[in-house]
């Protein structure tokens, strides 16, 4: 198999529709996110963001159109499959595994990467030790990452809604994934988290490569770290570009704005 | 009123110090009765962990477990072989529920899949007598039923088997939950199903992999039930007991169903011989309720349970 060139686009969303019945969500979207970018989805409420989101995590299967990861089509795929493919995401309303502590969520974040027999690990011993040790010290590594040293022991149920959202990230992280999915990352947020959740969001892409695609609401945000901005509205597509482009667009303004 | 007041607080306890070797194969018997209790409760925790259901078919697994080897057993089969088909069989079960019952059934209300788990105790209860016959029957593997005296106390060694086999199975269940990354997946599932998915967890395989050891806990469970009182429809009432079991350990913990059981187990058995005389007896029957009713009003998270508290 060749290496898939550098121009090729990581992610393709070709002429993608998602619906509810009589409600279409998401109305023949195409989008292309190429390898290293921070592309940002970005439009009013009920525009099908999340629900195109979830359509290329492979939580809903587009009733048209199709979706190709790393040059290879996708679109049907189960969720569990789309993660082992080196996807990645985040949920709107924090999804962790709230019982366990920020180590453990962090930990399942390596369950794919991890092989071997189960006896072995039900008595940590050989190679399951090693095996467990190596992936420890990946997932301590994403913890001085998002510097969150001090609550790696702490019931992630337990945590404020800034820190849990940080350790669903870390979580994310820890798969290592090629592709890294955002459900609104800084919602709910004051400023300094917000700035905090912007630097690691930067550095995740920068440190390791990571291709990102990310729902935001706050356009300040956006504009900051975005490489591309698309725009959704009422399940369209309305623009697709640099974020200064975007900012200047009619019918993004018109969207905003409420005009008809 | 001072008789009765002696009768009920101090006489017992009088003649518990009269006899200490009476006093401790009482509480052998508590203690195998409540391994027993705990090992049926030990089915529900691992599937209501990993899937968030209340399973009311699990007495009826215990049940046809326990059928399906005698059922082999008496056609013949080595105990081995018998062992080993009837683990085959749960395993098959495990994914048939997975694929009838749970799979359609995903993203459901709790109530409609504890509904649907009914559905499975009438099904596997009516589809066991039809393969095997409605009769009470003798399950003999080979534990031996005889006792023997240390200390002037009699021990029995099917018992004493059923506690060390009871022991070992639930170290193991310990270690696997803990321990293996089937475990941490297990975990996750119990906790947020979607977050599981989406870090690649195949819900079906855990399902499939829940069921399969409840299966296999019942079969254990079946074996030491049939072995002590015969195989019988009654079997499946255990499940009625493992309840309060529940109650007093927290529905999630592991350990808690451990505890629980022999809590309820050892009282049951202190009460019945030593206070039964006073009330006409039949303490047993309804002591593990009335201390599971108890735990409901001052610590409804049960031993080990979570707390939960929600942010408002």
């Amino acid at each position: 198999m060749s290496e898939p060139s550098a121009s090729e686009p990581l992610l393709e969303v070709d002429a993608v529709s998602v619906r509810f019945g009589a409600l279409i969500a998401v109305n023949q979207v195409s989008l292309r996110v190429a390898r290293g970018e921070i592309v940002a989805i970005i439009g009013p409420n009920g525009a099908g963001k999340t629900t195109l989101l979830n359509a290329i995590s492979g939580f809903y299967h587009p009733d048209e159109g199709r979706i190709a990861f790393d040059g290879k089509d996708r679109t049907r795929l189960q969720p569990p499959d789309v993660a082992a493919l080196g996807i990645a995401r985040t949920f709107q309303n924090v999804a962790l595994f709230r019982g366990m502590s920020v180590l453990d969520n962090i930990m399942t974040g390596r369950l794919l990467k991890m092989h071997g027999s189960f006896l072995l690990e039900a008595l940590y011993w050989g190679p399951a030790k090693r095996q467990e040790l190596e992936h420890r010290e990946f997932a301590e590594r994403i913890i001085d990452f998002l510097e969150i040293q001090a609550i790696r022991k702490t019931p992630a149920g337990r945590l404020p809604y800034g820190l849990q959202k940080r350790v669903e990230l870390a979580r994310a992280l820890a798969a290592e994934p090629k592709l890294l999915l955002l459900d609104e990352p800084m919602a709910g947020m004051n400023v300094e988290e917000k700035e905090d959740m912007c630097r690691f969001v930067l550095d995740t892409n920068r440190e390791f490569g990571t291709t990102i695609a990310l729902i935001e609401h706050d356009m300040g945000v956006v504009m900051d770290i975005s490489d591309r901005v698309v725009v959704l509205d009422y399940g369209r597509k309305i623009a697709d570009g640099r974020p200064e482009e975007v900012r200047r667009d009619r019918a993004v303004l018109d969207a905003y704005l409420g005009v008809a | 009123m001072q008789d009765i007041a002696y009768a009920v607080v101090v006489a017992p306890f009088k003649d518990m110090a009269g006899s200490p070797a009476f006093l401790v194969e009482v509480l052998i018997g508590g203690v195998f009765a409540g391994l027993m209790y705990s090992l049926v409760a030990l089915g529900f925790v691992l599937i209501f962990k990993a899937s968030g259901v209340f399973n009311f078919a699990q007495g009826v697994m215990v049940l046809f477990a326990a059928l399906t080897l005698v059922g082999l057993l008496e056609r013949g089969a080595p105990v081995v072989v018998a062992l080993a088909l009837t683990t085959g069989v749960m395993v098959a079960l495990a994914f048939a529920i997975e694929r009838v019952v749970l799979r359609p059934l995903v993203n459901q209300e709790h109530i409609i899949l504890f509904m649907a788990t009914i559905g499975v105790n009438f099904f596997l209860e009516g589809f066991g007598e039809m393969l095997w016959g409605a009769n009470v029957k003798k399950l003999d593997i080979g534990i031996p039923d005889r006792s023997f005296i240390v200390r002037g106390v009699q021990i029995n060694e099917l018992e004493l088997t059923a506690a060390v086999t009871a022991a070992v199975l639930v170290t193991l269940l310990a270690l696997f939950f803990q321990k293996t990354r089937i475990g941490r997946a297990l975990r996750a599932v119990a906790d947020d199903h979607e977050a599981a998915l989406s870090i690649g967890i195949p819900l079906k395989t855990i399902w499939v992999v829940v069921w399969s050891v409840a299966g296999i806990v019942a079969i254990v469970a079946g074996i030491m039930w049939g072995a002590k009182s015969g195989v019988q429809f009654s079997l499946s009432l255990i499940a009625l007991k493992a309840l309060p079991v529940l109650i007093l350990g927290g529905f999630e913990s592991v350990p808690g169903a451990i505890l629980g059981g022999l809590i309820i187990g050892v009282g049951e058995k202190l009460g019945e011989v030593y206070w039964g005389p006073l009330v006409g007896g039949a303490i047993e029957n309804w002591f593990a309720y009335v201390l599971a009713l108890a735990f409901l009003l001052v610590r409804p998270q049960g031993l080990f349970g979570e707390k939960i508290i929600e942010r408002v």
